[in-house]
């Protein structure tokens, strides 16, 4: 239980400060920018209680939000994206007969689940993201190219990493 | 009672997410009057309708009492009036306006933190509200335009960058003094601004300068950029222009935040014709 809590506590300073002192600095094409710290919330137990997923995920958000200057935009995305992790994972993941507490790893869960996990949550997080910073339909063109482009930068970003790190449990 | 606590256990998620949305979302328009301006309007379109209704009945309880006030405002806005005053107030405006009298006044700052590639960029500097900083001071460099002070702490201040989507600078082309709004283009191009609403009558050139006009914030004749492309988007009545931005915003070190003296002054005089049209 502590190895899990150390794990996550490590994970979330790691991605938060590849997020705002890498990432934040990465454009490509003046169109996708990555976000991959929604991986924190990603990657977090299977039986974690509903009410400390949203803090995580708000406390995430603001963190974020503090070092982009944008008080909330970040903590609505993620909040949203805890949202949608629940309703995911309650349609495809059988609750019961579970051992030793899992999380939604690529190495735990194979990789067309992940992979189709991954995909559609960073989507959703980025399209709410995308508009809600833009907040007009005028440039709504401009940001549905953004939105798909970094989706796309985004979701290779995790499943590499997915790849690198959770591969190796499986030999 | 019991129904309901079991429904809301059952439902946890949904009223969780429902409860941080809303705390999140608190924050994001209590900070960015952006959202908040277009927030506000859309609600307005909703209840809007009802509320006009309900405000043309409740007008006549309170016809009286308006009457006076309107009577007391026209005395009051009698009294400003230039005829009412003795032509002596006159000559001595001229006194006060020579060109000794310094308007402009500038604090040189060291930017701390800035980004480029986003919609709405900030800088932050390292000079607030104890060096004499507040909201709505324009900044600038030695080579053009930075930006607009948006909040101060005592040794910090935030930034709205040039490049920003809401950013709107009246500006006017060099040679011919013609006026437009400079603006950001959303191409999230950090060397791209454009020009706007310039009368059509105008016949601009590649390459011409384009400077502050004397109608915003900053000085009049601070660079904005060079005309790059003159035939932008959506050009309708007016003509609408790319400029090549004159600052390197990526590059900045040093800033100088303008502190206008007769900003407060000029503010007072522009904010009494606005009241006349409202009564």
């Amino acid at each position: 239980m502590s190895r899990i809590i150390l794990i996550n506590l490590i994970r979330f300073v790691v991605l938060v400060s590849l997020q705002v002192f890498l990432l934040k600095n990465i454009t490509l094409y003046d169109l996708a920018t990555p976000y991959t710290y929604i991986m924190f919330i990603l990657l977090l137990p299977f039986e974690i209680p509903n009410f400390l997923l949203f803090a995580l995920a708000f406390i995430l958000g603001l963190t974020i939000d503090a070092f982009y200057d944008t008080p909330g935009l970040h903590a609505a995305a993620c909040v949203l994206l805890a949202f949608v992790r629940v309703l995911f994972i309650n349609i495809t993941v059988q609750k019961d007969g579970f051992d030793n507490e899992p999380e939604p790893t690529l190495s735990v869960m194979g990789f067309r689940w992940f992979f189709a996990y991954v995909l559609i949550l960073t989507l959703i997080h980025h399209f709410f993201l995308f508009n809600l910073e833009v907040f007009r339909l005028s440039e709504i063109q401009y940001t549905l190219s953004r939105f798909v482009l970094s989706s796309v930068f985004t979701v290779f970003l995790i499943v590499i990493s997915g790849l690198l790190f959770f591969r190796k449990k499986e030999r | 009672m019991r129904n309901l606590l079991i429904f809301i256990s059952k439902y946890n998620a949904f009223f969780l997410f429902v409860i941080f949305e809303i705390a999140s979302l608190i924050l994001l328009l209590n900070y960015n009057s952006f959202q908040k301006a277009t927030y506000i309007t859309s609600s307005n379109n909703v209840t809007g309708a009802v509320n006009t209704k309900v405000s043309e009945v409740s007008a006549y309880m309170s016809l009286g009492r308006v009457n006076d006030s309107l009577a007391k405002e026209n005395a009051m806005l009698r009294n400003e009036l230039k005829s009412s005053f003795y032509i002596d107030t006159l000559a001595k405006r001229t006194v006060k306006d020579t060109v000794y009298n310094q308007q402009y006044q500038y604090i040189p700052a060291k930017v701390i933190s800035n980004s480029t590639n986003r919609h709405n960029n900030y800088i932050t500097i390292n000079r607030g509200s104890k060096d004499g900083i507040a909201k709505d001071m324009g900044v600038i460099t030695s080579s053009g335009v930075v930006g607009l002070v948006v909040k101060t702490t005592e040794h910090f201040a935030n930034i709205q960058s040039a490049l920003n989507g809401n950013t709107r600078i009246s500006a006017m082309i060099a040679d011919n003094k013609e006026i437009g709004i400079f603006t950001w283009v959303a191409s999230l191009n950090p060397h791209q601004g454009l020009l706007m609403d310039v009368s059509n009558n105008v016949k601009p050139k590649l390459g011409e300068r384009v400077v502050t006009s004397g109608q915003s914030l900053y000085p009049a004749g601070i660079p904005i950029g060079k005309i790059s492309d003159l035939h932008a988007k959506e050009g309708g009545l007016f003509l609408n222009m790319y400029l090549d931005l004159a600052v390197d915003y990526s590059k900045l070190e040093y800033v100088y935040v303008v502190i206008n003296k007769l900003a407060n002054e000029q503010a007072e005089v522009e904010a009494l014709p606005k009241k006349d049209k409202d009564e």
